[in-house]
């Protein structure tokens, strides 16, 4: 009992963090068909920002929540202006664009931070479940991502900048007509995005090697969970994300972390196989 | 320019390549025969993916996962045969098997171009992580060890065709390898000036057409795919005679983003322009190894970031239009009437048909 009850937040724990992992990509992959595979990179940034900061002396809460988005949202405003705004409506060529991003991101941080880096401890302490003990870190993480979910769905949904984005991204042309100016909403859609890429970076820090190449092991996973999803941002994420931290949860316990993995990303290929629009695009259409 | 001048100059070129392979070893010493040695097996990988991505329209984000299989499958079948003959056959038959079944999985379910890259990218990360967690002696094929994240050493190198006691030397060596590269790059000159080379080219510019024309395009890309995996993992093999290892950092991602890094800056949609950015790359890069002052990332991205953009269509595309405008600009000169009439006529032609 007290096992299927660990077992149960593991997977929680799991999809949590992929859902975090992904939202930012489904913001700028879903409203701006931008393959942004420097991904992984604004993860490492988000992170180093959220531990330089707490070894600088600020309070980790606030280096987490407040330093990690800020610079990495900075970050992608800066990336948006210099590189992305040149390839809109080129998806292959966003794709080599960005990972040559993402190497030259690799690049600075390598050379002037070294290989590896002083992480920072994981706040918060522990708790038992019988004879098992494990963190109140994993319930945090589950707390940021339903309050991130609230809050993105809000944005887009009942703001006024969530429906001009959506009309922006459904036909830029009527919405230029109608008085908006389509490339600063590209601009702010893409800086929001990075930012939720750095918050995700930036709580998943203690929790996480610190290594410049820490972003490869993520963005494939971001990827294939967000085009798993399909184009709605929230509820395909959501959905796509519970499946496969599900999956990947339920195959490390039964052999290894490694086959966990190469688990996950098999079902994710059957279910692009099946599914090409994604899960969303099946089930959810319309939605968020 | 003509189409029989085009071939003159096409064939001058191999043969110049076929002179400098045979001349190399008087006048390089050992380390240099040996890089040249590296940079010609990695040309061949280029060259495959050159080849799906250039004339067959597939962006493989994970040419890597045929290139290491290919050696992989040298390396089992080398150390259980103790003979390089039918390891390299295996090298060959082992990813081409592997492109099949993924290629058929992924055009015939026509999934489109983006996914794909996502998908053969993910594929390489499935082999490195299986790959790389055999460490132990439950994994292992005949007496051939995978060794894990160790990689497996002392693989033996090529020999005589069926005559295992006769080891090449790395002179040796080096024409197989540029001999395979040479070969490899006629061959596919060959395949697209055939028939199947020119569906293939269709099938790239308009799948829709292709299809209304009778052709089957699941059927023409899953060919093409095939055949780069066949050569990819050719590559690998000539890999792992070169340095005797092979370990699963074969599969890394920084690999598969440099081949196609190689492709960028050389020219898509061009055979000799892959091989040209591989060799200048890799001369770069080992020129930043060993001074150690930049890291070698940072250069990459940089160059790729500019490359797609400023100069998207990459070095040997950007000079072939200078020299042909030259070119056009003497010829005007004195023929003006028959040979604008023979250009208008070659530019209905789809790129890489010549």
């Amino acid at each position: 009992m007290d096992l299927a009850a660990l077992l149960a937040l593991n997977v929680i724990n799991g999809a949590a963090s992929l859902f975090l992992l992904c939202l930012g990509l489904a913001i700028i992959f879903g409203m701006m068909r931008i393959i942004n595979l420097a991904h992984g990179e604004f993860v490492m940034l988000g992170a180093y920002a959220a531990v330089l900061s707490a070894n600088a002396g600020v309070n980790i809460w606030i280096a987490m929540l407040v330093v990690a988005p800020l610079f990495v949202g900075l970050v992608g405003l800066l990336v948006e202006r210099c590189l992305v705004r040149f390839l809109y409506g080129r998806l292959v060529d966003s794709m080599l664009a960005t990972w040559g991003l993402s190497l030259l991101i690799i690049g600075i941080v390598t050379t002037i931070f070294g290989n590896t880096m002083q992480g920072v401890p994981t706040p918060l302490g522990g708790f038992s479940i019988g004879d098992y003990r494990t963190s109140w870190y994993t319930l945090f993480l589950l707390a940021v991502a339903i309050v991130m979910m609230a809050i993105v769905y809000a944005v887009l949904r009942y703001t006024r900048y969530g429906l001009i984005a959506r009309a922006v991204m459904q036909n830029p042309d009527m919405a230029a007509v109608l008085g908006v100016n389509p490339t600063h909403v590209y601009m702010a859609t893409f800086s929001l995005g990075a930012a939720v890429t750095g918050l995700a970076g930036g709580v998943l820090a203690p929790v996480s090697g610190i290594t410049p190449v820490m972003g490869g092991a993520y963005v494939a996973k971001a990827f294939i969970t967000v085009v798993g999803g399909g184009a709605a941002i929230i509820s395909g994420t959501l959905s796509a994300s519970g499946l496969f931290g599900f999956v990947n949860q339920l195959g490390a316990y039964f052999t290894t972390p490694v086959y966990g993995e190469v688990i996950l990303f098999l079902s994710a290929i059957v279910l692009i196989r099946l599914l090409p629009q994604g899960i969303s695009g099946r089930f959810f259409k319309g939605t968020v | 320019m003509s189409d029989t001048a085009k071939l003159s100059v096409q064939i001058a070129a191999v043969l110049v390549a076929c002179i400098a392979v045979a001349l190399m070893p008087g006048y390089v010493d050992l380390f240099q025969l040996m890089q040249f040695t590296l940079f010609a097996s990695m040309a061949v990988l280029a060259l495959s993916l050159g080849f799906i991505w250039g004339f067959g329209g597939i962006l493989c984000f994970g040419q890597t996962a045929f290139f290491g299989l290919g050696a992989y499958a040298y390396a089992v079948a080398a150390i259980n045969f103790g003979d390089s003959t039918p390891a390299i056959l295996m090298a060959i038959i082992v990813p081409s098997l592997f492109a099949l079944a993924l290629g058929y999985f992924v055009f015939y379910g026509r999934i489109s171009d983006v996914y794909l890259g996502v998908i053969t990218l993910t594929v390489t990360l499935i082999l490195f992580n299986v790959f790389n967690s055999t460490a132990g002696d439950e994994y292992t094929i005949g007496v051939a060890r995978l060794g894990g994240f160790n990689g497996m050493p002392a693989v033996p190198t090529f020999n005589m065709p069926f005559d295992p006691s006769g080891i090449l030397f790395p002179e040796h060596s080096w024409y197989v390898t540029g001999g395979v590269l040479i070969a490899v790059y006629v061959g596919l000159r060959l395949l697209l000036r055939s028939r199947f080379g020119r569906v293939a080219v269709a099938v790239r510019e308009n799948e829709t057409r292709a299809a209304l024309l009778g052709y089957d395009p699941r059927v023409v890309k899953l060919w093409v795919f095939v055949l780069g995996g066949a050569i990819a993992g050719l590559a690998g093999a000539l890999y792992v005679n070169w340095g005797a290892f092979v370990g699963p950092t074969i599969f890394a991602l920084s690999l598969s983003a440099e081949i196609i890094i190689w492709i960028c800056i050389g020219g898509l949609g061009t055979l000799i322009g892959p091989v040209v950015g591989c060799f200048l790359i890799q001369y770069l890069v080992s020129q930043i190894g060993s001074q150690q002052s930049f890291n070698s990332n940072l250069i990459l991205g940089a160059i790729l970031v500019v490359f797609v953009v400023l100069l998207p269509k990459g070095l040997v595309p950007t000079l072939r239009n200078l020299i042909l405008s030259g070119w056009h600009l003497v010829g005007d000169a004195r023929r003006k009437g028959a040979e604008a009439k023979r250009n208008d006529l070659a530019a209905g032609q789809p790129v890489g048909a010549e």
